[in-house]
């Protein structure tokens, strides 16, 4: 294969744009595990979901998925607070170790994709958008829309939720919910709910983070596993609980894969990520951005 | 945890045991009841497996799949290059199944839990893609591994044998098991399991007894797959790295219970009865969800598991 | 190296971001000495045991014991070398009787042979029995009330047989009679040589049992003395009762 700079340059953009969209998928793992402590290892079920509501509603009706995902996304808040509540009431209540917690989070993610095969079956599903086929070029330069749109999506998502946490008082509770219970209680607010807004908010970003996913690429169910260290690579990577931590995650592992698919053959990519995580893990638990 | 019987005569009539239960089998006349009981004790194996780093130490690992497919593949290796018969791979298998469980364990055990866990899922994935490309051993193809026409013994069939193995393995697994739990280094992990500070204060060596238990895990979860290249003589990397192996070895502990030996053994036989059942009557696809759903009941409102209701019947009918 | 002290804490530092819980702390403490800690709540007394006994790294400084440094070990070796603590909110194993709970460090420090440590029992039941604990022997450890806590805690720590025994408020919530049961095997315990280092609210505990008190305040030692003296330290009486 040649190298051309055009290839080279390719790569970087697909890459830069690939890091939008994990840090769509990894923002709310940001949230639960970085702020709340929260192990939600059945996030990229969530995420996968989304994808699958969108695809029905685009083959339905024909609206655009990532419209759908944003609609909807109440939806899936109410669904993050119903299993929050659920995992409190069973687990952080009542003191048991993280093993149960994490065992349960694994059989939710397990059902979500089992349930899912049942209803759809094992076969790719794909959406058309009107921008699915469209690529803007700049001389060497490839722009496929059908990554730029979810990019551009993603970087509003993450600005929004960025001043949440640094500018309303909710998100200041919430980063002050990590820290000190105690503290947020005798100022009159209830930590519980705090945690489970904060919860249900990253559920809601997986549920949108599924139509980006669908939209760049087919899906089928048991794609979300590969997500999982994915999520966890990019946020460990950044520093848990930080937004900007996150983004440059993101990019770093976009990049990384970008490359490894363009001169080592596409196979090889997920073994990228997860690479990355068990290096990460090994020399840096703290991440780049580490609080 | 009073100790009845000493480990060395538990061990001997664990053996006895199987040898007894395999001579007579042999009568059965149902051809199914061997692929089925295969797998089950397949499950006893991999869930007695995943217990001792689960249940005993208390670190989750999601990969056993992975763990299972290196023994699966390790046979398969062997097979291609040596011709390596059972007695061969079975023990290399379980070394290099134990090595990376002992290499996951280094890079890892120093961390909270939810690291090992979420690394053992990365394991699994990067083991795949390895192994979907690396055409040695079939790559995504998959890779044939002949039975031997001549079946030792004077077994009816070369099935018979492998359930037979199987027995003994299993056998073999919950001597490991029982032993490990009623030692003093049993009585480490537990108390890794119970408050590792404290257990690290009062002078057991944790990240040592937490990587040795993962090694352990791990040889005896690859121990599980040596013999699964010959079951169907076919082997290829989404059956090998099967997430129901992964699913599965953590469920059976979790509705048997987690405490002691008898949990793993327990939750396997039911569970792993009611999906041949299931997969035979209905379809695998629901299996899996029954398996899934039976997870999460079970660690939200019987997080003990079954031993955990005969402890509680017992503790109140003794009052 | 000195033989003069059993454990010599020279210039710790330790930070939790950017927050400095101990500010260049000296500490020596003598074989056989009884030492009270004292300090308001935050001032790093159990900072500075869990820099000691090695649940925490310090950042800069350097710790020894019995003339070795230890700051590099991790914390079972230094409980193996003679160090052992409670700590401050009990940790029992709750999957494990009481007799249990003494039996792992029976075996992994007191008996240290890792394949057949010989019969723990008789020696926990005996120190059960040192701290009253005896008809609990049974008990699962997740069925006791905070006091029987407390004493496990101080038990597990007995059963180490250490060298240096740190005690961290193992007194917080016992009534009158009870603290002086505790009182009573500290004293024992010293009586057959083992250092002492106490962590305690409960004053006129402080002053009865220590031969020396050191008190602490925002990670710092602010007063240094005998018990009588540094009641009357207007350092002492400022950390505890505000400027």
């Amino acid at each position: 294969m040649e190298f051309s700079s055009g290839l080279f340059l390719n790569a970087i953009i697909a890459g830069l744009l690939l890091g939008g969209f994990y840090a769509a998928v990894s923002v709310g793992i940001s949230i639960s595990f970085g702020m709340l402590d929260v192990v939600n290892i059945a996030h990229p079920g969530f995420v996968i979901l989304g994808a699958y509501i969108a695809y029905i509603v685009n083959s339905l009706f024909g609206f655009d998925p990532i419209v759908v995902a944003l609609a909807l996304s109440p939806l899936f808040f109410l669904l993050g607070m119903a299993l929050y509540r659920i995992y409190y009431v069973c687990f952080e209540m009542r003191g048991q170790d993280s093993l149960r917690g994490l065992a349960f989070f694994f059989g939710i993610l397990f059902i979500t994709e089992v349930t899912l095969i049942l209803t759809f079956g094992v076969d790719y599903r794909t959406v058309q958008t009107i921008y699915s086929d469209t690529t803007w070029r700049l001389g060497e330069l490839d722009f496929p829309l059908r990554l730029v749109v979810p990019f551009a999506v993603s970087m509003a998502m993450l600005g929004g939720l960025h001043l949440l946490f640094t500018r309303t008082f909710f998100g200041r509770a919430v980063l002050a919910v990590a820290q000190d219970q105690l503290a947020l209680r005798l100022m009159g607010v209830d930590p519980i709910r705090i945690k489970t807004f904060a919860f249900a908010l990253s559920i809601a970003t997986a549920g949108v983070a599924g139509a980006f996913l669908i939209v760049i690429q087919p899906v089928e169910p048991s794609i979300g596993r590969e997500y999982i260290g994915l999520a966890f690579a990019v946020c460990v990577l950044g520093g848990l609980g930080s937004l900007t931590g996150t983004l440059v995650g993101a990019f770093v592992l976009g990049l990384a894969e970008s490359f490894t698919a363009t001169f080592f053959g596409p196979s090889w990519a997920p073994a990228v990520s997860f690479g990355l995580l068990l290096l990460a893990l090994a020399f840096r638990p703290a991440g780049l951005f580490g609080r | 945890m009073k100790q009845r019987m000493s480990n060395r005569t538990f061990a001997v009539v664990a053996f006895v045991v199987a040898i007894a239960l395999a001579a007579v089998c042999q009568l059965i006349p149902n051809e199914f009841f061997f692929s089925a009981a295969y797998t089950v004790l397949l499950y006893v194996i991999l869930a007695t497996a995943w217990n001792i780093l689960g249940g005993y130490t208390g670190y989750v690992n999601f990969g056993s799949a992975a763990f299972f497919a290196i023994g699966a593949y390790t046979t398969v290796a062997l097979y291609y290059a040596v011709k390596a018969p059972l007695l061969v791979t079975v023990p290399v298998g379980m070394a290099v199944a134990g090595l990376a469980g002992l290499g996951l364990g280094y890079l890892t055990l120093r961390l909270r839990g939810v690291f090992f866990a979420i690394a053992s899922l990365a394991l699994a994935v990067v083991l795949f893609t390895f192994v979907v490309n690396w055409d040695f051993v079939g790559g995504a193809r998959g890779a044939y591994v002949l039975q031997p026409t001549e079946v030792p013994f004077g077994l009816k069939n070369f099935i018979h044998l492998l359930f037979s193995v199987q027995l003994l393995m299993a056998a073999g697994a919950l001597v490991v098991a029982r032993s490990i739990e009623t030692s003093t280094i049993g009585r480490g992990l537990a108390a890794i399991r119970d408050d590792e500070l404290a257990a690290e204060a009062a002078g057991v060596p944790t990240l040592r007894l937490k990587i040795l238990s993962a090694a352990i895990s791990g040889a005896l979860m690859g121990m599980a797959g040596t013999t699964f290249p010959y079951y169907l003589s076919y082997i290829e990397p989404s059956s090998a790295f099967s997430l129901s192996y992964s699913v599965n070895s953590i469920a059976m502990p979790l509705i048997g219970g987690m405490m002691s030996w008898m949990g793993p053994l327990i939750g396997a036989v039911l569970l792993g009865t009611v999906q041949q059942i299931v997969q035979v009557t209905i379809s695998s696809a629901w299996n899996l969800l029954i398996v899934g759903v039976l997870l999460v009941l079970f660690v939200t409102l019987a997080p003990n598991g079954i031993m955990g209701w005969v402890e509680a019947w017992r503790q109140r009918h003794r009052k | 190296m000195s033989d003069e002290f059993l454990l010599e804490v020279k210039s710790v530092t330790k930070r939790f971001g950017g927050f400095t819980a101990l500010d260049d702390v000296d500490l020596a403490v003598r074989p056989g000495e009884r030492l009270g800690l004292i300090g308001p709540n935050g001032s790093g007394k159990t900072t500075l045991i869990n820099c000691v006994s090695g649940t925490l790294r310090n950042e800069s400084g350097s710790i020894r014991f019995a003339g070795e440094e230890i700051g590099a070990l991790p914390a079972y070796q230094r409980t193996r070398r003679g160090i052992a603590r409670s700590f401050q909110i009990p940790r029992p194993f709750t999957s494990m009787s009481v007799l249990e709970n003494l039996v792992v460090p029976i075996e992994y420090v007191a008996h240290r042979a890792l394949l057949h440590a010989g019969d723990t029992r008789p020696e926990a039941m005996a120190i059960l029995e040192k701290i009253g604990l005896a008809e609990k022997a049974g008990t699962p450890s997740n069925r006791l009330s905070q006091v029987e806590l407390r004493k496990l805690e101080l038990a597990r720590a007995m059963a180490a047989k250490p060298k240096l025994l740190i005690s961290d408020e193992a007194m917080a919530g016992l009534a009158g009679n009870e603290v002086d049961e505790v009182l009573d095997i500290l004293f024992r315990l010293n009586e057959a040589g083992i250092t002492i280092i106490m962590i305690e609210h409960i004053m006129q505990a402080v002053m009865r049992f220590s031969q020396r008190v050191v008190c602490l305040d925002a990670g710092k030692i602010i007063c240094e003395g005998a018990p009588a003296s540094i009641v009357r330290d207007p350092n002492v009486q400022r950390a505890y009762l505000g400027a």
